[in-house]
């Protein structure tokens, strides 16, 4: 795995620049509200067509909640948030989205194909009539081959998914969410339990689909690492704020450290990977995303 | 239940046309293939559901309140079907608004099936006991009879059998999207709790149908067994679907002809050859597997 020294990032942000001059998302001053407590407030993000942007910061800091409102499942408690040039929710057949990792245990005996196709027409009531709309079916059939194709998952799609690996799953559910064109793909955490050859490896495909099919990508992440060399900014939360910039600019040792408001430092490793120490523990206290109630978290001390 | 007494008790003669001529003469029988054909194509359909939402607990529950709903329909004299649908329909209500409160609620929604199921079998045995021994005995509620089956009720069968398959079939596509995928289908607008919800009183309805053939303890036979055979045999699921209706169908037919011909109970035939059916799918897989890891190790062997 190579990764590129954060000098070297990318920034596309003039090419990227929205043709309308509108932004696929736009972020000002919001501010979230679960269960009474802010999670975060204050936020600016613009993120333009054909943009990677990654979500870091400590677990519990509010992350996934980011992507929630985008899809608008959650209200932003303050501020305005537009996703293409609409109110969150109302343009969501624009908007794919890929859930915090699941993955497809072994007696799940469903081809990887269905899974796409669920993505393209699963929400439709009725059942196609035989025999009407032939012509359509081929587009449908044509269309989950492409994505797939696009995707690299040809040569495993028609097993079984639960015989699948968690890096072929996971490539899968990236076509599933692609299956409709969408302008803006959000992840949360699709790198998370995926050994390092496949982190990298879907990173790539991440990159490639951001940039060459101008879908603007946002992602949610607790390692940059992986993702360092594709990335076109970050918005790095923590302490109830958060900083959005490119890497180069966010990931530093004075911004994280005026962010947390504690002394932080960036190291970089002589291969290039960047570590992040001295930021506190995540609020004890905080929204797990895996239920409705808050639970006790364990803040993650090192590794972005 | 039995045809031992029959003093001039039929003899399967391979002929086939003549045997069917043999057991059509009689309308019961004919009544007993109607309401089989119209059971285990339900059945097969709705349990394939069942397997892949891995709901048999909850399909098993409904089957049980099937018991008590037959028990006070004979004790208060009102019409036999009306106890079965009543109280299995109710049972899935019951179900639908105790569990399944959050996401991954699986455990919660385990320990409200089973406290119905406990409730519904402790009734259905005071129902028995206030009756006072009149009753032909608990043994044909429990595992089924087939002698005494009307048109009338054949026709209720049907009746039911029509509105629960439309309703599957308005609710097919995105039913098996919120079974599959539950998150990315509620994202994408697909109602998942309603469905959750349709989806159980449609498992009523269809264990209320399949209580009045094989019995309450035997309903598995045509819901479980089938569909789960179909679902180890192919991972498509236009082909499962069809190909568990055969097996339901194939397995009910087959155990009327045996039941018609032998002296033991038709709930043992139906299920001994659906679980004929399950076991041979079972090797036939676990060949196909040896067969594969074979081929595989050749591949690997010869690149090597």
């Amino acid at each position: 795995m190579t990764i590129h020294p954060t000098g070297e990032v990318r920034t596309n942000k003039d090419q990227a620049a929205p043709a309308g001059g509108e932004p696929v998302l736009s972020l000002r001053g919001a501010a979230v509200r679960v269960g009474g407590r802010t999670l975060w407030s204050g936020v600016d993000l613009t993120v333009g067509p054909g943009e990677f942007t990654a979500v870091l910061g400590p677990n519990g800091v509010g992350k996934s909640t980011l992507v929630k409102v985008l899809l608008g499942v959650l209200p932003p408690a303050a501020g305005e948030v537009r996703v293409l040039g609409g109110a969150p929710g109302a343009r969501n057949s624009a908007v794919g989205y890929l859930p915090q990792r699941r993955s497809f245990d072994a007696s799940v005996r469903v081809r990887g194909v269905d899974v796409v196709r669920l993505g393209l027409d699963g929400d439709l009531w009725g059942v196609p009539v035989p025999g009407l709309g032939r012509a359509k079916r081929r587009a449908a059939h044509e269309r989950v081959a492409e994505v797939i194709e696009l995707v690299g998952a040809s040569a495993y799609a028609h097993r079984p998914i639960g015989q699948c690996s968690g890096g072929e799953q996971q490539r899968l559910l990236i076509a599933q969410a692609l299956i409709r064109r969408p302008k803006v793909l959000l992840l949360d955490e699709p790198l998370d339990s995926l050994d390092l050859p496949n982190q990298s490896a879907i990173a790539a495909l991440l990159g490639q689909i951001c940039h060459q099919e101008s879908v603007a990508v946002v992602m949610v992440a607790h390692d940059v690492n992986p993702i360092l060399h594709h990335l076109d900014q970050v918005v790095y939360i923590a302490q109830g704020g958060a900083v959005a910039g490119t890497p180069a600019e966010v990931i530093t040792s004075d911004t994280l450290t005026r962010l947390y408001r504690t002394p932080v430092e960036v190291l970089r490793t002589s291969d290039g990977r960047l570590v992040v120490v001295g930021q506190p523990e995540a609020p004890a206290l905080h929204v797990d995303r895996h239920g409705d109630q808050g639970t006790r978290g364990t803040g993650r001390a090192a590794g972005l | 239940m039995l045809l031992a007494s029959d003093a001039t008790s039929p003899v399967f003669s391979w002929n086939l046309p003549a045997d069917f001529q043999d057991m059509w003469s009689y309308l019961y029988m004919v009544n007993a293939f109607r309401a089989g054909l119209v059971v285990s194509v339900v059945c097969a359909l709705v349990g394939w559901f069942m397997v892949l939402r891995r709901q048999t607990f909850a399909g098993h529950t409904l089957s049980v309140a099937a018991f008590p709903g037959a028990a006070l329909a004979t004790l208060a004299g009102f019409s036999l079907s009306l106890g079965y649908f009543g109280f299995c329909v109710a049972a899935a209500l019951v179900i639908a608004a105790l569990g399944r409160k959050g996401r991954d609620a699986g455990a919660e929604e385990s320990a409200v099936t089973g406290t119905v199921q406990a409730f519904a079998l402790a009734c259905g045995f005071l129902f028995i006991s206030l009756y006072k021994g009149l009753l032909e005995g608990p043994t044909a509620l429990l595992f089924g009879d087939f002698l005494g089956i009307t048109t009338g009720q054949v026709l209720l069968l049907a009746a039911v059998g029509m509105l629960v398959l439309a309703a599957l079939a308005v609710i097919g596509r995105p039913l098996f999207f919120a079974s599959v995928d539950p998150e990315v289908a509620a994202g994408r607008g697909v109602p998942v709790r309603l469905l959750s919800t349709l989806f159980l009183v449609l498992l009523g309805a269809a264990t209320a149908e399949a209580s009045q053939i094989t019995g309450t303890l035997l309903v598995f036979a045509l819901m479980v067994i089938p569909a789960a055979t179909a679902q180890r045999l192919t991972a498509r699921p236009a082909v499962s679907l069809a190909l568990s209706v055969l097996l339901a169908l194939g397995s009910c037919w087959a155990g009327l002809i045996a039941a018609y011909y032998q002296p033991y109970p038709l709930g043992f035939f139906v299920t001994g050859f659906a679980f004929a059916g399950y076991v041979l799918a079972h090797l036939l897989g676990w060949a196909r597997e040896v067969v594969d890891r074979s081929r595989s190790a050749v591949q690997i062997g010869g690149t090597a």
